[in-house]
């Protein structure tokens, strides 16, 4: 059957993608203006480029510290989410344990609450109730490590269950037999057919605390402070550096794109639990 | 019995932490609402007060306006992914070249840090530095302040959650459309439907599951939004944007006074789950447990 040249189609694809692309774009050339050229007409494509936004954001050590920290605190987040998140749908999958499903239920209704209406509690318990003696976890990358596992790990449960449930139990029946123990079966047998499954766990895990902005903002005021953070430091009552603002978006993008070249095919089902399935 | 042991041995470390950054803060939180706490007042210890926070939170005028533009927000919002989402979902039906493409570059968005999205859609309608203001101006005449206006920055924050969510409705609604049977469309072409009777009575009821899973993840997330509000307005002018996540950011946390912000955050999150519970229930309970 012959249908009709897609050519008008095209056209209308070409439209959508300009739309989606148009404002990453921009971010784009806003961070390779300098500051004077930015009040003349705004102008569509680029004459000349101008770097220096890019390297002020390198040589800002205040700012080398808040990337240092979101690659610590996204990097160590996402490892303990993973492990921890295999582990217990390990202990989900292959144990008789009572009142299991409700507590897979309930690890999820931990990342349906709205983020904004913990900031308070988790402000007050990290400042003035987790703290042994003259040790609290305010403001702390620890800190920040384990409050983003509050979204982050029953992510992780959710996304490896299938994968885990998917994993036939005959083949640890069969290890235990020959006399394997429990950490042999974990590690020599379910991991490595797990392997596909926390690799990309362990990539949206990390996209989703690399992008964490309003926890951040709330629970830390200097020593843990994120990139993210830094990006609203920039816009302030008195004037916004917009270049350096978009030159710093565009460091916060990067790894992201990224790690969405790796992933693409996985993300939707991960954004919807895998209630649809992409 | 060892092996149960071992079960629970493993879940445990999971369970420790969402017990301690999950439940201790929402019990705590629950608790605190029920106190006068100030530590910055006259009387800065803490006192029970029964329900006078909840007292005030129901007459705080600021509340319930944020309480009304976030549902205007998340309606027009979400309706607007609905419509145009299925619109680029069934045009991603048929088959044309670089399809594959266009659908990566559709899908970009939605790993982008909201804070992110934020700052590129305040470049982009700022006065002065975005285009569109500039070419707003150009072609119609039209001045478009978002700082000033508080329709043109309601409709901005639409646009940009538009923008950044609207592939996830299409990609999910691809997903549905592709696993319908052709069978019921050839049919009623047989019988001679027309192309608007097909879409009402057989593509709408087949997907209804779909359309409500994606209505629910979209309203769960909608209700959320805070840091690119933060970032583009700032939740004004005035309080045009100011929506339930950005109210207790900007006013709740700052003025110190914790047991009236607990009161909030415990009505919130409240007013979230009824919400929530009562669209899973009606919407998706009824297909699951036909399953099992």
């Amino acid at each position: 059957m012959k249908t009709k040249t897609p050519w008008l189609f095209i056209l209308f694809w070409l439209f959508v993608s300009f739309l989606t692309l148009f404002p990453i774009y921009w971010l784009f050339v806003i961070s390779v203006k300098p500051a004077v050229e930015l009040f003349s007409t705004p102008e569509v494509l680029l004459t000349k480029v101008y770097w220096q936004n890019y390297i002020d954001v390198l040589n800002d050590a205040t700012l080398r510290r808040y990337m240092m920290n979101s690659l610590i605190i996204s990097s160590c987040n996402a490892l303990l989410c993973t492990l921890l998140g295999f582990l217990a749908c390990y202990a989900l999958s292959r144990f008789d344990l009572g009142g299991k499903e409700s507590i897979f239920f309930w690890t999820i209704t931990n990342r349906m609450a709205p983020p904004a209406v913990f900031l308070l509690p988790l402000f007050l318990l990290l400042t003035q109730v987790y703290k042994i003696g003259d040790f609290s976890l305010a403001d702390t990358r620890t800190g920040m490590i384990l409050v983003y596992c509050t979204f982050n790990l029953p992510f992780a449960i959710w996304t490896l269950r299938p994968t885990v449930d998917g994993i036939p139990k005959e083949l640890d029946e069969a290890a235990y037999v020959d006399g394997a123990s429990p950490f042999k079966v974990i590690t020599e047998v379910v991991f490595p057919l797990a392997r596909p499954g926390l690799a990309v766990t362990l990539i949206l895990t990390w996209v989703f605390a690399w992008n964490e902005y309003l926890l951040a903002a709330t629970l830390t005021n200097f020593n843990a402070r994120t990139l993210t953070t830094g990006l609203s430091e920039y816009v302030t009552t008195t004037g916004t550096e917009w270049g350096i603002m978009a030159a710093i978006s565009v460091f916060t993008l990067i790894p992201a794109l990224i790690v969405f070249s790796l992933v693409q095919r996985h993300i939707v089902a991960g954004l919807t639990f895998g209630a649809v399935k992409g | 019995m060892q092996s149960k042991t071992l079960g629970w041995l493993l879940l445990a470390p999971t369970l420790i932490i969402l017990f301690f950054f999950g439940v201790v803060p929402f019990l705590y939180v629950l608790w605190v609402s029920f106190h006068q706490w100030n530590p910055f007042a006259a009387d800065p210890g803490m006192s029970f007060n029964w329900a006078t926070n909840y007292r005030q939170v129901v007459f705080d005028a600021q509340f319930m306006a944020s309480l009304g533009v976030t549902a205007a927000f998340v309606f027009f919002a979400v309706v607007s992914e609905l419509i145009v989402g299925y619109l680029l979902a069934q045009a991603f039906m048929k088959d044309f070249p670089g399809k594959a493409i266009f659908r990566t570059i559709h899908t970009l968005p939605l790993i982008m840090a909201p804070i992110i999205v934020g700052s590129i859609w305040k470049l982009m309608t700022t006065p002065s530095i975005g285009i569109i203001p500039h070419l707003l101006h150009n072609w119609f005449g039209y001045d478009l302040n978002i700082g000033q206006s508080a329709a043109a920055a309601f409709i901005v924050t639409i646009i940009m959650d538009v923008w950044h969510w609207t592939p996830l409705v299409t990609l999910t609604l691809i997903a549905a459309l592709v696993s319908l049977p052709p069978d019921p469309f050839e049919q009623a072409q047989i019988d001679g439907a027309n192309k608007r009777q097909i879409f009402w009575h057989i593509t709408l009821p087949m997907i209804r599951p779909a359309i409500l899973a994606t209505v629910f993840i979209r309203l769960m997330d909608a209700l959320r939004t805070v840091d690119e509000v933060l970032m583009l307005t700032g939740g004004g002018p005035g309080s045009a944007t100011r929506y339930v996540g950005v109210h207790i950011y900007k006013e709740v946390f700052p003025r110190t006074n914790y047991g009236y912000g607990s009161a909030i955050s415990v009505i919130v999150l409240y007013l979230t789950i009824v919400a929530c519970w009562l669209l899973y229930v009606s919407l998706i309970a009824p297909r699951t447990s036909k399953k099992g």
